[in-house]
Formats: structure tokens, C-alpha cells, sequence
């Protein structure tokens, strides 16, 4: 029988903000190469600070995806290691690392006339089995993912009559329920109007807040600015600068990323940088 | 809760726990009152009409010996071989469409049933008989189909749609094989070859359905498992591997059970088409279960096996029609309304 997953992080009941044991993920010298084209990754070394919420920056195409996706174990990668608590992850049994950490894709499938709830219940897969297929523990851990992605009043609506905004919504409830102490996630903003953008890092601050640690590959530099604690900055499958976004929004630093002319001002109500493109 | 899905309920024992729906309940019910119904029908009905209670009694010791055996050793195998076929055929299908997450992506469209006619008609070539080595060559067959589809269709990825085109090309190219190698084949292989190739239930007894049956019972004891990795793979193959799901060898599992269940079937009976195809979609449509469901599939393909053959046996008055030729008249039907209706979405 395996552990229940009340016990995962020793506490004996709650979400992850009881049991923070602060699990350190790494990758070291990570290379990413497809046949003879160049490596989409080169040699690249993270250290993702536990508890933080990590922005992974960059221009189209420099391998942040590729990134987040060796971090998973989505793509093994072709050179280097990726350790979690300094244990190689490509070494973890499968639901192990499933119960560690969790990925929302890009494009995830939606099965067709799938409804809600179900589909958050999902989420529950690493921690069920053939017999145990819908303990208190799942049904809790689903009621609060649904009720902190405030779906719960959508709950048995079919996916597919939602909108962009409310499905995002509902792919991260999805990825909560998992209970995952990380939470990877892949441009989780993008088709989303302004509103959802921000509904979307307002969720993702507080779930950092109450004590996860959050991975996500952003595009709008402000957003990365004013909700990341942490920023990684890659170019052409490497990492050009990394640290807290005031270090890391500079136009020298933006000149080197992106090759983009611009000022940096202070937004007055945040304090936090604000890019502005000359 | 909120977090429990509409009308559903759970149960728990101990470490064990299900969520159950009413639905599925009352469908699987349904569909197996529906299937008892057509037992039972088929059982009764032939040259000579034996009346229910009849039946019923052939199969107790104190019955009249011509009762018996035509109730027992001539009807009986055959009704149930439907049964237990289209149930087969149904979780294939519903395995395969899942995979290819496509409704045409069945094992009869993607060629698996001509391969696995490939194969039997390769052993027939070779000279071999019995029934093992008929099986052992529709199995063969089937999965060297199956290796094959998949290789062309391979592209860094395996996508759905690309394998369905390549399915179909294969199947045609293998469909050309098989008429050529029964042009080849003497005069009483190609006979065989040719009744068998249209699908039939005609003239199975026990023996016969015996192996079918227990090999069909051993993977239907693995739906449970195999469901579950269905369930995280429609989700796509990252988050299926986020979840814990080693997707290579559920995927390679779940073809491999898929072209078993449809092969077994397939050296019996011969390619019967259309089961595969309908079932999984009828049994989405009829259960919600937002999913390719399996049991449901499986329970409709019972039903729809069971309905076709007791149409091929008494349609046409004194004439019996091979079953195959039956599930393509009703499933011919299906596939243009399906394709249209794909058409129209895309």
C-alpha cells in the first residue's frame, strides 16, 4: 500500500502551506539538443529558491518552455541534471515526483463534454488508485483548489461551454488539487484578457504566499515586475541574468535580453519596476 | 461538498473509496438487461421456435436431449460469442480513440482487424490449422500492423489525426494483400478465407469461443487499471507524465491490449468492422462520463454484436446473412454521419 497522501510532507491533515518543507528544485548544466539544429538549451543552471515565485523571461524561442519542461521531467534532458532536495528527479518513482511537483502545460487536452469538476479531480490521479479512488482527502483537497480558483459556482458546468478566463481557472484548480509543494506553469496568462491576466498572478501570489513555491514562464515584463519575487531572464537557451526584479529590470539588462531601447521607472503605487519601451 | 460531481455519492471502506454515479448505474444496467434480452431471443428463435421457458430449462440436467442441444450446443455458443465479441471490440475501440483522442481513430479504420485477416490468411498460406495457430496469426498480425501504423506515423510524437490517415492507407494496401493472397491460395483456403473474411458467427461452438472468452475475461480484469492511465493521457501527454503516468508504457500497454481484445476477436469471427467505431461514441454519449469509458464501451458493443447477429440470423427469411455484412450496413450508415458532422467542425 502506498503512504497516505495525508503524510506526504509529515502533517498529519491540511494543504501544502501546512507541511512546507521548502523542497529546493535545481538543474544543473541542463542541454537540450534536437537532431543537428542548435541546442535549444546550453549547459543552463537554475536554483529556484524555495517559497518563491520564479518568472521565467525571454524573448520567443529561448527555451524557456524547454526550461520549465526538463525542470518536470516533461523532456529529458540531453545533458545535465535536474535535483529535487538533491535527488536526481530522473531517479524519483513517478508518483513520487507527481506528488512533489506540479506542471500546467501550455495547451492542455480537454476531453470532450468534460465538466469541472471532474476534470479538477484529475489532479487527484498521483495520489489515488485502482481502490482508492475518491478518499476524504481527495474530496477535500478538490473543494478547496475549486474554491480558491473560485469555481466552485461553475463546478458541474461542461468545460467546453467556459471561458478562456474561467478554463484557465479551472487547469490551475486542476494543478492545485495535484497538492504539489511546486507549481510549474507555462505562460498560464497567455489568450487571457487584461482582467484574467491579473485575476490569474493575483492567485498565483497568494498561493506563494501561502508558502508554494511557484515557477512560471511570463511574457508581460511589468506582470513579471510587479508579481515574481524571483526573475530568471534566458536568451538563445541560455540564462542572461537572474535575481529579484529590481536588479533584473535595467534597460542595460533589457538591452542584453531583449535587444529593446527603454526606460525603467518606479510604479508609484507598487514600487515595483515599470519597463517602458522608448 | 461542492467538490462532489452532480448526484454522485461516495463510498468508502476502510482505505478503499469510490465515487458512485447514478448514471452509470442505471445505463450499465440498462445495457445489460438489454443484452440479457437479446440472450435470450436469439436462444429462442431459429429454424424451430423454442419457447423461453424451454430454454430455459434446456440447460437443466432433466432437459429433452434435442432441446438440449440445440439450445445449449448450437445456439448458445454463438449468441454468446456475440456478446462476448462485441464487448471485446467495443473496449478496443474505446482504448484506441482514446489514444488517438479522434472518433475515427478505431482499431477497424486504423487497419488493425485487416492485419490481424493478414495474418490468419499468411498461417492459412503456410498450411496451418488449428485453432492456435489461427489466433496466434490473427495476434501476430494485428500487432505487426499496429508497429507498422505506428512507425510511418511517427513524427517525434505520435498525433492522432496522422496516424488515422496512416491507418487507413495501410489498411487499404494490406485489404489489396489479402484479396491477392486469396486469388493464390487453392481453391478450399480461399473459400474459407473468403466466408471467414466477411465476419461470422456462423457454426462456432464451445471449443471454439473458449479461448476468446478467457482471454477477453483476463484483459477485462485490467479495464480498471488501464482506465485510470486513459483518464490522465486525454489530458495530453505532459500533463499525463505530471500526473505520474509513465506515458510511453501506458501507451504501449494500452495498444498492445487494444490489438490483443480486437486480433482474438478478429480469429474467430473474422474482421468484424463498425463495432469498435460506434461503441465508445454511443457509450460517451448515453453515459457523460466527460471520458472514453471502457465498461460502457464494452457494454455497447455487447449490445450492438448481440443485435447485429440476431439481425443477420433472421432479417432475410431463410437466407443467413454473415454478421460482418450486417455491422457494415449499420455502421456504413454511422461513419457518413460521423465524417460529416467532423467535416463540419473542422
Amino acid at each position: 500500500m502506498r503512504t497516505p497522501a495525508s503524510t506526504v510532507g509529515g502533517a498529519a491533515a491540511g494543504g501544502p502551506s501546512d507541511r512546507l518543507t521548502g523542497m529546493h528544485l535545481r538543474g544543473s548544466a541542463l542541454t537540450v539538443a534536437y537532431g543537428p539544429q542548435p541546442a535549444v538549451l546550453h549547459e543552463v543552471s537554475v536554483d529556484i529558491r524555495p517559497g518563491s515565485f520564479t518568472a521565467i523571461i525571454g524573448p520567443n524561442a529561448c527555451g524557456k518552455s524547454t526550461l520549465l519542461r526538463s525542470l518536470a521531467r516533461v523532456l529529458s534532458p540531453s545533458g545535465g541534471h535536474v535535483l529535487l532536495d538533491g535527488t536526481d528527479i530522473a531517479r524519483m518513482r513517478s508518483r513520487e515526483l507527481a506528488t512533489a511537483m506540479g506542471l500546467l502545460p501550455q495547451q492542455p487536452g480537454v476531453p470532450e463534454g468534460i465538466v469541472v469538476a471532474d476534470l479538477v479531480a484529475r489532479g487527484r490521479h498521483p495520489h489515488q488508485s485502482v481502490f482508492s479512488r475518491w478518499s476524504r482527502e481527495d474530496e477535500r483537497a478538490i473543494a478547496v483548489s475549486m474554491e480558491r480558483t473560485g469555481i466552485l459556482d461553475i463546478a458541474h458546468r461542461s468545460v467546453d461551454t467556459l471561458s478562456g478566463g474561467q478554463r484557465q481557472r479551472v487547469w490551475i484548480a486542476m494543478a492545485l488539487a495535484q497538492d504539489t509543494e511546486l507549481l510549474l506553469l507555462d505562460e498560464p496568462t497567455t489568450f487571457l484578457d487584461i482582467t484574467h491576466q491579473i485575476e490569474v498572478l493575483r492567485l498565483l501570489r497568494e498561493l506563494q504566499e501561502a508558502g508554494r513555491t511557484i515557477v512560471a514562464v511570463l511574457h508581460e515584463l511589468n506582470q513579471a515586475a510587479r508579481f515574481a519575487t524571483d526573475v530568471i531572464a534566458m536568451r538563445d537557451g541560455r540564462i542572461i541574468a537572474d535575481g529579484a526584479p529590481a536588479e533584473l529590470f535595467t534597460p542595460e539588462k533589457m538591452r542584453a535580453v531583449y535587444d529593446l531601447d527603454c526606460r525603467v521607472i518606479s510604479d508609484p503605487g507598487t514600487g515595483s519596476p515599470v519597463v517602458l519601451p522608448r | 461538498m461542492t467538490a462532489v460531481p452532480a448526484g454522485a455519492m461516495p463510498v468508502r471502506i476502510g482505505p478503499w473509496s469510490l465515487l458512485l454515479r447514478p448514471r452509470l448505474i442505471v445505463t450499465s444496467a440498462g445495457l445489460l438487461g438489454l443484452a440479457a434480452g437479446i440472450l435470450l431471443l436469439s436462444l429462442c428463435l431459429g429454424d424451430t421456435t423454442i419457447p423461453p421457458e424451454h430454454v430455459v430449462r434446456a440447460f437443466t440436467p432433466d432437459a429433452p436431449r434435442l432441446d438440449r442441444m440445440v439450445v445449449v450446443e448450437w445456439r448458445a455458443p454463438r449468441a454468446v460469442a456475440a456478446l462476448v465479441f462485441g464487448a471485446c471490440l467495443g473496449v478496443s475501440g474505446a482504448i484506441f480513440q482514446s489514444l488517438t483522442d479522434n472518433p475515427l481513430g478505431s482499431p477497424d479504420v486504423i487497419g488493425l482487424n485487416t492485419g490481424a485477416f493478414s495474418g490468419v490468411l499468411v498461417v492459412m498460406l503456410l498450411g496451418g490449422a488449428g485453432a492456435g495457430a489461427i489466433a496466434g496469426g490473427a495476434v501476430l498480425g494485428g500487432l505487426l500492423t499496429a508497429g507498422l501504423v505506428y512507425a510511418l506515423a511517427y513524427r517525434g510524437g505520435l498525433q492522432g489525426f496522422r496516424l488515422i490517415i496512416v491507418g487507413i492507407a495501410v489498411s487499404a494496401m494490406l485489404a489489396s494483400a489479402n484479396t491477392w493472397f486469396s486469388v493464390k491460395a487453392a481453391l478450399d483456403v480461399s473459400m474459407q478465407a473468403a466466408v471467414w473474411g466477411a465476419g461470422t458467427l456462423t457454426g462456432l461452438r464451445w471449443g471454439g469461443l473458449a479461448a476468446v472468452g478467457m482471454g477477453g475475461a483476463l484483459l477485462l480484469l485490467t479495464l480498471p487499471w488501464l482506465s485510470r492511465w486513459m483518464r490522465a493521457l486525454e489530458l495530453g501527454d505532459d500533463t499525463a507524465a505530471v500526473l505520474g503516468v509513465r506515458t510511453e508504457v501506458a501507451k504501449a500497454v494500452l495498444v498492445v491490449v487494444g490489438v490483443v481484445l480486437t486480433s482474438m476477436v478478429t480469429a474467430v469471427a473474422g474482421p468484424i468492422a463498425f463495432i469498435a467505431l460506434a461503441a465508445p461514441q454511443i457509450a460517451r454519449r448515453l453515459r457523460r462520463s466527460g471520458s472514453f469509458d471502457p465498461i460502457g464501451s464494452g457494454l455497447v458493443g455487447m449490445l450492438l454484436l448481440g443485435g447485429a447477429d440476431l439481425i443477420a440470423q433472421h432479417a432475410v427469411p431463410g437466407g443467413r446473412l454473415p454478421v460482418g455484412a450486417v455491422t457494415v450496413c449499420i455502421g456504413g450508415g454511422y461513419l457518413v454521419w460521423l465524417l460529416l458532422r467532423e467535416g463540419r467542425r473542422a
